[in-house]
């Protein structure tokens, strides 16, 4: 038997009401309810954990553990790459917080579940209005599980298994990709870049497209922070072999950049969590996934999606989960993916964020970013020893530092960075050899022209010294 | 009596008006203006969006409102008794939530220093210790986002186990019980598997003859819950294991219904070989309307070397993330899973100890028992299978003789238990009941809640009995009745989205 003591959260730990029950079920001790278990495999003794605290002792002791951390509010961190530290509204953590959002379950009984399902399909919604696409589900993993399952969707769809990638992409969104697709035997070839623009080879796409190829995947902005500009001559290239143009996004730069639905991307996928969601050390992220209007990608879309309809009786518009037939608990082994519990309550934060906004919301932020990322670029590329970017593009908010010239190498510089209390880019050298020493670095809103002027001022002082 | 709120409220792009807004930005500084002029010109022309996206436009005022209202419309574990069989919808922590809102996990980056991110990697590491000690695995690793994400990498790690034993090739079948979740199938299957499926026996476990029959060297692993779906414990386990690792097949515990064994018994001291936990039900994370979720994987010493990168290391003076690991099956998603959901599961565990964990289990099969023992007395409700059999963390029951006797069925039975205030179980599941409804009461609701829902369900029966119609037609006290799910995905009145929506609307108009 258990504890002596009732705890807060067993309500029936009370013992006499555990008599009681025991009474009605017509056993004496609560191990009969066990007995069927053989003894051989019973734990013996208790498991080896540490002693319960009370909720003040816990509060204490987590606290303590974090304040270990150093965050983005202690220190300038200059840090992107896919997953992107953007200022979160206090009206949308109130939203998310509010418990009959918060502690349900999936919307599987829509008639008590409205007001989590019209959340959802809003947030469907005004994802296709910033991608211009027509359809969204209500929410992948992330971005680097989306895009596995993007490859999959095209394989499925179009009969053919070869699909096409950028050099430049996350080497974990690649990863990712890798470990979805070889199970179902799917070929990727990484398609080369213009060392001076960083822009897709298509040169090398035209070589390596054929009549095999499912797909042709890029990203806009790419990882290493430029917009992909020949986005037109690509998805001409890919729709001449009848391949799906899948295009991966950032949804923060949609307020000025083109949407991949103008430039004929068939499925968007993309990045959801700087949609008012913190970074929160990588986890949970927000798989965007999109596609056209078109039943022939509708029917092979993983994931839950919730649609519009009415009442039986005609009455009233209502909400419910909708082509059920795709998943994985009404077709099993034949569903379109496996995926079950997603990230809904992230996708209800991106829509209050996205509400929030509006259209000119989005475009102030966009503006926002780039004001920012490029007053970095321009200071950072006066200090003696530094090129910034490294590429000859337009850059977004991430853009390459460059340090070749100062014999320092990206590790000298974000050691002696972090001794003087800033935190510099993501080190890209192993990446990315190709490029030598070389960090991508990140700008938002959340960076102020002092953060930027302290970051060019400490990186002259430590590559002037020798 | 129950009435849920109906606030008849429009979609969001309904409302507002031009010029409103909900959120404003920092003001640029003169220097940083004057440097860079303007930066939509400075995108290529032919990369600039020409039309603003249509979204709303709307103080924060009516964000806020809009969305209080759309929760109202809406029924949490808060609300009341959630029932839901295998989804373990169990009461979550408040003082978890504000743990995970600390600045020190919400404002840090996966990619810093580790130097800068210690207090985190220390609570991830001794996360991933006690659930190896729980579920009696050696190696967790703390990465996939959700339960089924848990089951797609148990089974990459099957197939990347037998690939390094130069078996894969012959070794093509994931062996499931039709018993077995969706997610099981499904996840065999995208990890590149054949799936067969073995019937249950006369006592709703595994059928071991038609087990023998099943496996081969074609086997690559078993599937299994244990407690099974029905609740009930597969008390020939250990058989099972001899028979699948004799067959040179790997064993795989779904998680999906630890809670009723928590300190009881670990599958790792069953023989199963990959177990994965759902969070956010064994370790009370909220469920968030469908996530997010984590569904950690622990697996045996001979299996650790195929757990994704990083691994959470621990050198005795500091913490770090060891990438160094070329067995790996590589990465299933990016960083290093949903941090913030496994911060709640730590605090969690820490809550309630070694006891507590072990009185979840006990109080979680009472509440499940006691339920079971009420309902069979109830008219038109069966409880399939050995009623003598002790169920665990929950009981299905079929409603096979009500629908033969009155026409109600299992649904219309759980529309109408939504009348009274109580969300509904799981139904039409396992396949292997027919007019199943599947319940699971878990620990956190007390007797008298319970005592709620025997009794809504005697009321129904009655009603079934005297006025079917009355039940046939539910719910009526929710923010919508019935719901047409039919229309919703008929390709010619499905709308998906707001703007495929007024697509269709303007195609019929013309």
């Amino acid at each position: 038997m258990a504890r002596k003591k009732a705890h807060p959260y067993i309500p029936n730990s009370v013992r006499e009401i555990k008599e009681k029950i025991m009474n009605e079920i017509g056993i004496k001790s609560i191990e009969e309810l066990y007995s069927d278990i053989p003894e051989k495999f019973r734990l013996k003794g208790r498991l080896n954990l540490p002693e319960a605290l009370s909720e003040l002792e816990l509060v204490k002791h987590v606290d303590k553990l974090l304040l270990r951390n150093k965050t983005c509010l202690d220190m300038p961190i200059f840090l992107g790459a896919g997953c992107w530290p953007h200022y979160v509204p206090a009206a949308v953590d109130y939203v998310i917080q509010r418990s009959e959002l918060l502690t349900s379950y999936t919307p599987y009984q829509p008639e008590i579940s409205q007001g989590m399902l019209q959340a959802l399909f809003e947030y469907q919604s005004m994802i296709c209005e910033l991608t211009e696409m027509e359809v969204a589900n209500c929410s992948m993993y992330d971005w680097a599980s989306a895009l596995g399952e993007a490859a999959r969707m095209a394989v499925r769809t179009t009969r053919k298994n070869r699909i096409l990638i950028p050099k430049i992409i996350h080497p974990e969104r690649k990863a990712t990709l890798q470990t979805y697709a070889e199970p179902a035997g799917i070929k990727i070839e990484t398609i080369k870049y213009y060392r001076e623009t960083g822009q897709l080879s298509l040169e090398d796409l035209k070589e390596k497209i054929s009549e095999e190829t499912a797909a042709v995947y890029i990203e806009n902005p790419s990882y290493l922070g430029f917009i992909e500009a020949q986005v037109d001559e690509i998805a001409e290239i890919t729709h001449e072999k009848n391949a799906l143009f899948i295009v991966g996004i950032d949804p923060t730069s949609l307020g000025v950049l083109r949407p991949p639905g103008d430039y004929g991307a068939d499925i968007v996928i993309g990045e959801g969590q700087p949609l008012g969601n913190p970074t929160n050390y990588g986890g949970p992220l927000l798989g965007i996934f999109a596609c056209r209007d078109d039943m022939r990608l509708i029917r092979q879309m993983p994931g839950r999606i919730i649609g519009m309809t009415r009442t039986v009786d005609g009455s009233q518009r209502a909400f419910c989960m909708v082509l059920q037939t795709r998943e994985q608990h009404i077709r099993r082994e034949k569903a379109t993916s496996n995926i079950c519990s997603n990230e809904a309550l992230c996708a209800v934060a991106a829509a209050v964020y996205m509400a929030m906004l509006g259209p000119e919301g989005f475009r102030e932020l966009g503006k926002h970013i780039m004001y920012k990322a490029n007053y970095a670029m321009k200071r950072l590329n006066e200090i003696e020893g530094v090129k910034c970017p490294v590429f000859d593009a337009v850059h977004f908010k991430e853009f390459t530092v460059n340090f070749d010239s100062s014999g320092k190498s990206v590790t000298e510089v974000h050691e002696r960075l972090l001794e003087m209390g800033i935190h510099g880019g993501k080190d890209i050298s192993k990446e990315f050899a190709e490029l030598g020493q070389t960090a991508l670095y990140c700008m938002t809103e959340i960076h102020s022209k002092s953060d930027i002027d302290r970051l060019v001022e400490t990186l002259n002082q430590i590559l002037e010294a020798k | 009596m129950f009435k849920q709120a109906r606030w008849d409220e429009p979609t969001i792009f309904e409302m507002g008006r031009p010029g409103s807004r909900g959120y404003t930005l920092p003001k640029l500084e003169k220097e940083i203006v004057e440097a860079v002029k303007n930066p939509e010109k400075i995108i290529p022309e032919k990369m600039r969006r020409k039309n603003a996206p249509k979204l709303p436009e709307l103080s924060e005022v009516e964000v806020v409102r809009h969305f209080t209202r759309l929760s109202q419309m809406n029924y949490g574990v808060d609300s009341g008794l959630y029932p839901l069989g295998s989804c373990t919808m169990k009461y979550n922590p408040k003082v978890n939530e504000v743990l995970a809102r600390h600045k020190g996990i919400a404002w840090i980056h996966p990619y810093q220093d580790e130097s800068t991110v210690q207090g985190i990697l220390e609570i991830l590491y001794r996360l991933s210790r006690w659930l190896a000690e729980i579920t009696g695995t050696k190696e967790v690793c703390l990465q996939p986002s959700a339960g089924a994400h848990g089951e797609l990498l148990g089974t990459l790690i099957m197939r990347a186990y037998h690939k390094l034993n130069g078996e894969l090739e012959e070794r093509r079948e994931i062996i499931v019980p039709d018993s077995a979740h969706g997610t099981n199938p499904a996840s065999a299957a995208m990890a590149g598997f054949e799936v067969v499926v073995v019937p249950s026996d006369e006592n709703g476990c595994v059928d071991i003859e038609a087990l023998k029959s099943a496996v081969s060297r074609r086997t690559a692993g078993l599937m299994l819950t244990n407690p099974n779906t029905l609740g009930i414990f597969e008390r020939n386990i250990e058989e099972i294991a001899n028979i699948v690792h004799e067959a040179g097949g790997l064993l795989y515990y779904d998680g999906a219904n630890l809670n009723a064994i928590l300190g009881k018994v670990r599958p790792g001291d069953m023989g199963f070989d990959i177990v994965h936990v759902n969070i956010h039900k064994t370790f009370g994370t909220p469920h968030g309307g469908g996530g997010p979720g984590a569904g950690p994987v622990g697996v045996s010493e001979e299996l650790e070397k195929f757990l994704p990168v990083p691994r959470i290391a621990f050198d005795g003076k500091r913490y770090y993330l060891d990438y160094n690991k070329p067995h790996s099956i590589g990465k299933i998603r990016s960083f290093y899973g949903n941090v913030a959901v496994l911060l709640k599961a730590y605090a969690y565990i820490l809550s309630l100890g070694a006891e507590g964990l072990e009185e979840v289990a006990e109080i979680s099969v009472l509440n499940a028992n006691y339920i079971a023992k009420k309902l069979a007395k109830i008219r038109g409700f069966k409880l399939p299978f050995d009623e003598k059999t002790p169920r665990k963390h929950e009981c299905v029951f079929s409603a096979k003789q009500l629908k033969n006797e009155t026409g109600v069925q299992a649904l219309n039975v759980a529309k109408r238990l939504l009348d009274y205030g109580l969300h509904a179980p799981t139904m039409y599941f396992p396949l292997i009941v027919e007019e199943a409804l599947m319940i699971e009461p878990t620990e956190s609701f007390e007797k008298e809640e319970l005592d709620k829902f025997i009794e809504a369900l005697k009321k129904i029966s009655d009603e079934a009995y005297s006025q079917p119609k009355k039940v046939l037609n539910a719910p009526y006290n929710t923010s919508v009745g019935r719901v047409d799910e039919v229309r919703a995905s008929h390709p010619r009145t499905m709308a998906l989205s707001w703007r495929m929506y007024l697509k269709r609307k303007s195609q019929e108009e013309t």
